[in-house]
């Protein structure tokens, strides 16, 4: 584990040092989603109904965003090398690397999306589930978009054709995520949906550590 | 001049690798005891960096086999990656972290103790410069903190890949004398490179297309 | 002797395939017509549906087929990573746009279906969006393993997306129809294989077997042209080589 401990460290040692890169992904993410009443207009009826979707959907285009440069960077400095020769796991650094894209935008933005719900006229139960389903929502999305990092690693146009693998694969995320918030509304349980959430989450973590490891070996031949 | 099958504790067995239907190097064996020093030369696109990845596990041969002690390297990769200290044609050196933050980020990535750096950093000179920042290094510098940190690994096999790339004349003695070192003290390394290593008692294998 | 390891299996491939492929294409245009002829003039219309069920013999069929193209990438997928399979790549590139137009077709049926029913060329029902997704999946899967400048590296990333994908499918599928029970009743007409009567059975599945007879030969075509296409990007690697 002391491995996958130094490589998480690093990499959240290397964002602490460029916090602008998180800042940017942040204000993308209000930006998306203040872009939302301005376009439909600010009937508090509309908005209440719309916003699990569009903070979901906003969250999920952010987390994107900022997956492009998870292995990029290493692979073009040369330590993605000293990561596949590393006398440990590769599907551990794999995690440690999800991790650390965790901690820097699904964490944050799962607490700035209940601030953002209040301005679409949100209730505080609903809040507190649109928070609830991110946390646990986003995990998943950080590992399938690290796998479809992983596999477009090193190819031409690689934003677009990551951004192209990885939403379809986060589509049950999506759907439970932001399902959850309206089922609430509907006066029904969250828990059946916090459940399944989390299991997407435990499937996701079951394989995509494999998938990335082996796209990466396969991308240092 | 070869040593005798007791010595030798790496041994390359029939080792073919192929990219994009192009045969890179065919049934190509050799090997390496305790002390030595095997220089890779070869003319651009000859191979020399295949062979090194394809040693150390990067690359999947096609056919053929690496033994560390008798033993199938593939059949452990990760005691073989132990066994190991890399320098690509890439420093694999973190811009935004000083020197010797990468020095002891790199230790730690091995599982290793990240304790005395100072050692690898009197090596090569790099002790005024141990809390400057890569990004503002020469591309010389940044080649003798990569150095710098082969020799922190302790591994017993070093993979070097064009290890004098942008070094100076005083740096070249100082590797030099770090391999030196590495070679008597029972080590072994492989070395691509264009110019002389300087370094006596080196084998070449000359890499070229058959 | 390398050289010829990477092209044996190939090449023995080409040999049968130029055998059979004749026959098989022969076969194909037999099957197809007579489904085709019991499609259009034997099946009986439906009685709620008219003669627009007709649809259904090349919908229902087009939805199977592009599924199980997307098991045979993902089995491709798995040749090619666990026993670097040299065919593997080649049929994987072939198979990935014959099943993506299998699934392009099931759309466009599906939508030509869903206007006389539903008034609308697109309904977000369950079945059509789960298809549109495996659609996507296709695209990711085509842009892939064309997105390198070493093929073989595309080959091999479209290989563990395919094996990722076919996980995912019945995730994706479950969650799809939970979403729609969620946000719309079930009354409306389902976009499905109705009331299952021989006399629309037996054409039915006398198109799946004729339609997936045509898969098979798009893809033994494509592998070939797959095969070619190889072989002379590597016969300029060697001249160029030759010429240095």
């Amino acid at each position: 584990m002391s491995g996958f401990t130094a490589l998480l460290v690093r990499d959240l040692r290397l964002v602490w040092r460029r916090p602008g890169d998180v800042g940017v992904v942040l204000a993308f993410f209000v930006v998306a989603v203040v872009l939302f009443p301005l376009g439909i207009g600010p009937e508090t009826n509309t908005l209440q109904r719309i916003a699990a979707g569009v903070l979901w959907c906003a969250a999920l285009f952010a987390a994107l965003l900022s997956l492009e440069r998870l292995f990029a960077a290493d692979y073009e400095d040369g330590t993605l090398d000293l990561l596949l020769l590393a006398p440990w796991p590769l599907e551990l650094a794999a995690l440690a690397k999800c991790t650390s894209h965790w901690i820097v935008t699904g964490l944050p933005l799962s607490l700035l999306a209940p601030v953002l719900g209040v301005a679409f006229g949100l209730d505080g139960g609903s809040l507190l589930a649109l928070f609830a389903t991110l946390l646990i929502g986003t995990p998943t999305l950080s590992l399938i978009g690290g796998l479809a990092a992983a596999l477009t690693l090193g190819a031409r146009k690689s934003g677009a054709l990551l951004a192209l693998l990885a939403l379809p694969l986060c589509v049950p995320t999506l759907i439970f995520g932001a399902g959850a918030v309206e089922t609430l509304a509907a006066g029904e349980g969250l828990w059946t949906h916090l459940a399944i959430l989390g299991a997407l989450a435990l499937v996701a973590l079951a394989t995509t550590p494999w998938a990335i490891a082996a796209a990466l070996r396969q991308a240092g031949e | 001049m070869a040593p005798s099958p007791s010595e030798i504790a790496l041994q390359i067995d029939g080792l073919a690798c192929r990219r994009g239907g192009r045969r890179v190097f065919d049934r190509l064996s050799f090997g390496l005891g305790e002390g030595e020093l095997l220089a890779l030369t070869g003319r651009n696109g000859s191979g020399k960096t295949t062979l090194l990845r394809a040693v150390a596990g990067l690359v999947r041969p096609d056919a053929g086999t690496v033994r560390w002690q008798g033993a199938d390297t593939a059949d452990d990769p990760e005691a073989w990656r132990d066994r190991l200290a890399w320098l690509g044609h890439l420093d694999g050196l973190k811009g935004d972290l000083s020197v010797a933050e990468n020095l002891s980020v790199a230790q730690r990535l091995r599982g290793g103790a990240a304790d005395r750096l100072d050692g690898a950093l009197v090596a090569f000179d790099l002790r005024s410069l141990a809390a400057r920042v890569v990004r503002t290094l020469s591309a010389g510098q940044r080649r003798r903190t990569a150095l710098a940190r082969i020799v922190l690994s302790a591994a017993p096999l070093w993979l070097l890949d064009e290890p004098l790339n942008a070094l100076d004349v005083p740096a070249q003695q100082a590797f030099r004398a770090v391999l030196q070192k590495h070679l008597a003290a029972g080590g072994l390394a492989i070395a691509a490179t264009h110019a002389e290593l300087g370094v006596e008692g080196a084998r070449t294998l000359e890499l070229g297309r058959a | 002797m390398a050289d010829l390891h990477f092209l044996a299996n190939p090449a023995r491939f080409r040999r049968f395939s130029q055998r059979v492929l004749p026959s098989l294409g022969f076969a194909t245009v037999l099957m197809l017509a007579f489904g085709l002829y019991m499609a259009f003039f034997v099946a009986p219309a439906d009685y709620q549906q008219g003669q627009t069920v007709r649809i259904m013999f090349l919908h229902v069929p087009s939805a199977w087929l592009s599924m199980g193209g997307y098991a045979l990438l993902a089995g491709l997928g798995a040749s090619l990573l666990v026993w670097r399979h040299p065919l593997a790549a080649l049929m994987a590139r072939a198979a990935a746009p014959v099943g993506a137009s299998f699934a392009a077709v099931c759309l466009l049926t599906g939508s030509l279906w869903g206007r006389p029913m539903w008034g609308t060329y697109w309904v977000w029902d369950a079945r059509l969006t789960s298809m549109l997704l495996l659609f996507f999946l296709y695209l990711g899967h085509i842009a892939l393993s064309r997105a390198y400048d070493e093929p073989e590296r595309g080959d091999r990333s479209a290989a563990i997306l395919a094996l990722v994908g076919v996980i995912n499918l019945p995730i994706i599928k479950f969650s799809v129809d939970w979403w729609n029970t969620l946000h719309q009743p079930a009354s409306v007409t389902r976009l499905d294989a109705p009331a299952i009567h021989n006399s629309i059975l037996i054409p039915l599945l006398w198109m799946a077997v004729s339609l997936l007879f045509l898969f098979i030969f798009l893809v033994l075509v494509r592998t070939e042209t797959e095969i070619d296409r190889r072989r002379l990007e590597n016969a300029a690697v060697q001249e160029e080589e030759a010429a240095a």
